[in-house]
């Protein structure tokens, strides 16, 4: 029998017809147990994210189809430890399997992925998920695994003591997938009820499992020794951090040494394309409004999209193999001195490249007031929209002098230090945080280590793609919106049936306006003008100052320097510096805040923040500076 | 091994914490000193009283800490491990 994976033309009507009338299946199982792996073997690229309502939990649905055109829905839920959920995400898995998840019904077979490398923990999650009485089939995980160290099993008597059916697979190689094909495409009935221990007694389940293991001749196999070494060595006292280091920095070079060089390509990409759509427009408001308003708009974001995926993918590879794991033992050592923990370190990292998959990566994070304050500093991370502004700021106010000969300069320092500010902003916030309004006694740090593996490049590349297309829909929808607002003001009042000069539109009579309040700063209203259009994108100032000082696109970088030394005095230029340090000049961090915590509380809070904080801290290091020099 | 159980009567002192014991020493669980929820994630990570748990290693700076249970590994920060009470066991090499 050949089952074959089909797309549904959208996420909404799929939803609606799972909702309706297919059959549909989920699979669950406790985390690291290669769930998701199986899921993507059986559906392969023909998967949608979806979202639970009222939750921000992500779930991927495939819809199968058999040879007489059956169809059936497949819900890949998250992990889950028991029934007594920790996480948001736990939540969602345990409130579909009952049935108590709105616009979800509660599905019709479950297929519980066991990882057959440690079943006796591992049925007693069984038990209980059996208990609930739906159609369930039993998968034992990473059989190859199990085979080549030693292990064994008896998956007839195991099924016998279940009650369900069970089989024996490897997701990661395809062995046994078709046993869980034929188990999907036919209804099997409810189990039989199991005679279990009391459920909440924890001892008595797990001499419970111990037994049923002992009667299927269950035989664990042997730790892998390379596991035992490769740990011995990064988790070295010594070594071991000295090798995360390394980590952190090869990750930096990766997203800097070659994401930003693939970013400009991609920038003179959209450039070209955006000339060749606008001679293929009639001259006009349209022209403008789609070249200037939304082509550039939107492609300054995109332009983020390859150091992002590179990113994802560093992540990805390190999480896969099992080190990002050990990354967040050795960094809760120093997290736990600004009131966070380990698992607080991916996230931050990210933060470094951009602060929406950042925001997007806290999710793992179950304590929700861990989650909540790694949220609110991600944003003081210095991401790579900032690395432009800095980069012209410092082109234009610190000449480049040697400090240690050809390996550091005054520039590379400058850089440095206005990294290092925004880190112990961060953490400096962090700590404010979980000692008042965030703190937490009962979220301890623990974490369980899973072996290491080989990355698969089929399940990094499936999250690639999905990271892509969420970076791209929920910062793109609201960049185009910021992106035409900008346009219109930058457009309008139109003069002779013209767009005006921009010193006469509504963004310079906005500049003009807010004058008064920067002036404290050293700031005139083309600066005004800038923030205004860097609430977009931080590096968006550029552009503006480009446009307001009359500099063409072709000579632009030196010329602007030139004019910004005549337009800033040194102490409004690290004003400015300040202000772009710690101010929340992002629009799609807004929206993605507000997603990820449901409700604009925390984004008023950190936006309101994180302005604030901006402003104080520019006007006092302008003083500071003017008193110095 | 299949059965990890040991009887209570097996160890010495039953008053050390997880945390006290040196790497690569093994101790059967006891008794946790923790809120509710926090022992019911550490019984479904396998930390289940009577079951053996070996201390595997610790990361630079020693905490926290990776404790080997049931075949996987778990890291535990100190202020988790303190609370966990266990029965020290002997290999017979060692004293």
């Amino acid at each position: 029998m050949s089952v074959s994976a089909v797309t549904s033309p959208n996420l909404a009507s799929s939803d609606a017809a799972v909702q309706q009338k297919m059959r549909t299946v989920a699979v669950v199982g406790p985390p690291n147990c290669g769930k998701t792996t199986l899921f993507n073997r059986l559906t392969g690229l023909r998967q949608k994210v979806g979202n639970f309502p009222g939750v921000t939990v992500e779930h991927h649905t495939g819809v199968l189809r058999d040879d007489e055109g059956h169809e059936l829905g497949l819900i890949d839920l998250p992990g889950i430890y028991g029934m007594n959920p920790k996480s948001e995400d736990e939540k969602v898995t345990v409130d579909v399997l009952n049935g108590d998840m709105a616009g979800t019904p509660r599905p019709d077979g479950i297929v519980l992925v066991l990882d057959s490398n440690n079943l006796n923990r591992h049925l007693v999650l069984a038990a209980r998920v059996i208990a609930l009485g739906l159609p369930t089939l039993v998968v034992l995980n990473m059989a190859d695994e199990l085979h080549k160290q030693g292990g064994q099993v008896d998956i007839v008597s195991l099924a016998h003591q279940l009650g369900t059916p069970v089989s024996l697979v490897s997701a990661a190689t395809g062995e046994g997938i078709d046993s869980v094909q034929k188990f999907l495409m036919s209804s099997t009935a409810a189990p039989a009820p199991l005679e279990l221990p009391v459920l909440q007694d924890a001892r008595g389940c797990r001499e419970w499992a111990v037994k049923v293991g002992a009667n299927a001749s269950y035989r664990r196999p042997a730790t892998p020794l390379w596991t035992k070494r490769l740990d011995s060595i990064f988790l070295h006292k010594f070594w071991g951090g000295v090798i995360f280091a390394l980590v952190v920095v090869a990750v930096f070079q990766t997203i800097f040494a070659i994401g930003q060089p693939l970013s400009s390509l991609f920038q003179d990409g959209l450039d070209v394309t955006g000339g060749f759509i606008g001679n293929h427009l009639p001259e006009g408001l349209l022209q403008s409004l789609i070249i200037n308003g939304i082509w550039n708009g939107v492609g300054a974001v995109l332009v983020f999209l390859p150091q992002i995926l590179l990113l994802f993918l560093v992540i990805g590879i390190l999480e896969d193999s099992g080190y990002l794991a050990r990354a967040a033992v050795i960094a809760d050592r120093v997290m736990s001195k600004a009131g966070l923990n380990g698992k607080c370190f991916i996230p931050l990292l990210s933060a470094y490249a951009c602060a929406v998959p950042a925001i997007m990566a806290t999710r793992t994070i179950e304590s929700k007031r861990d989650r909540i304050a790694t949220i609110l500093i991600a944003p003081f991370m210095t991401c790579s929209a900032r690395l432009p502004v800095y980069t012209m700021m410092i082109g234009a106010f610190v000449p480049n002098k040697p400090i240690l000969g050809w390996f550091l300069g005054t520039r590379a320092v400058a850089m440095l230090g206005l990294y290092l500010l925004g880190f112990l902003m961060a953490v400096g916030t962090a700590k404010v945080l979980k000692s008042s309004v965030l703190k937490s006694k009962d979220a301890p740090f623990i974490m369980e280590m899973p072996p290491y593996r080989w990355p698969t490049a089929a399940s990094i590349g499936l999250r690639l793609v999905d990271r892509a297309k969420a970076f791209v829909y929920r910062a793109g929808t609201v960049i185009l919106g910021v992106s035409v607002v900008l346009w219109l003001l930058t457009n309008f009042p139109m003069q002779n049936g013209k767009p005006p000069a921009i010193e006469d539109s509504v963004v310079a009579q906005i500049g003009h306006a807010i004058e008064p309040a920067i002036k404290p700063l050293g700031w005139d209203w083309k600066i005004g003008v800038g923030l205004v259009t860097s609430m977009a994108a931080r590096e968006t100032i550029i552009a503006t100052l480009g446009t307001l000082n009359g500099i063409d696109a072709e000579s632009q970088a030196l010329d602007l320097e030139a004019a910004l030394r005549q337009q800033l005095t040194p102490a409004a230029a690290v004003a400015l510096l300040v202000f772009f340090a710690f101010a929340m000049q992002c629009m799609s961090t807004v929206a993605i805040v507000r997603r990820e915590t449901n409700g604009w509380k925390w984004p008023g809070i950190q936006f309101a923040y994180m302005t604030g904080m901006a402003i104080v801290c520019a006007y006092l290091s302008f003083h500071l500076v003017q008193m110095l020099s | 091994m299949i059965f990890n159980f040991i009887s209570d009567m097996t160890g010495t002192d039953p008053s050390h914490s997880l945390y006290e014991l040196p790497e690569g020493t093994r101790a059967v669980v006891h008794e946790f000193r923790l809120a509710q929820h926090v022992v019911e994630h550490l019984m479904n990570l396998g930390f289940v009283p009577g079951v053996e748990i070996e201390v595997s290693r610790s990361g630079p700076g020693g905490d926290p800490r990776v404790y080997r249970v049931d075949g996987t590994e778990v890291a535990l920060r100190r202020d988790v491990s303190q609370q966990i009470e266990v029965r020290p066991l002997f290999d017979g090499a060692r004293p």
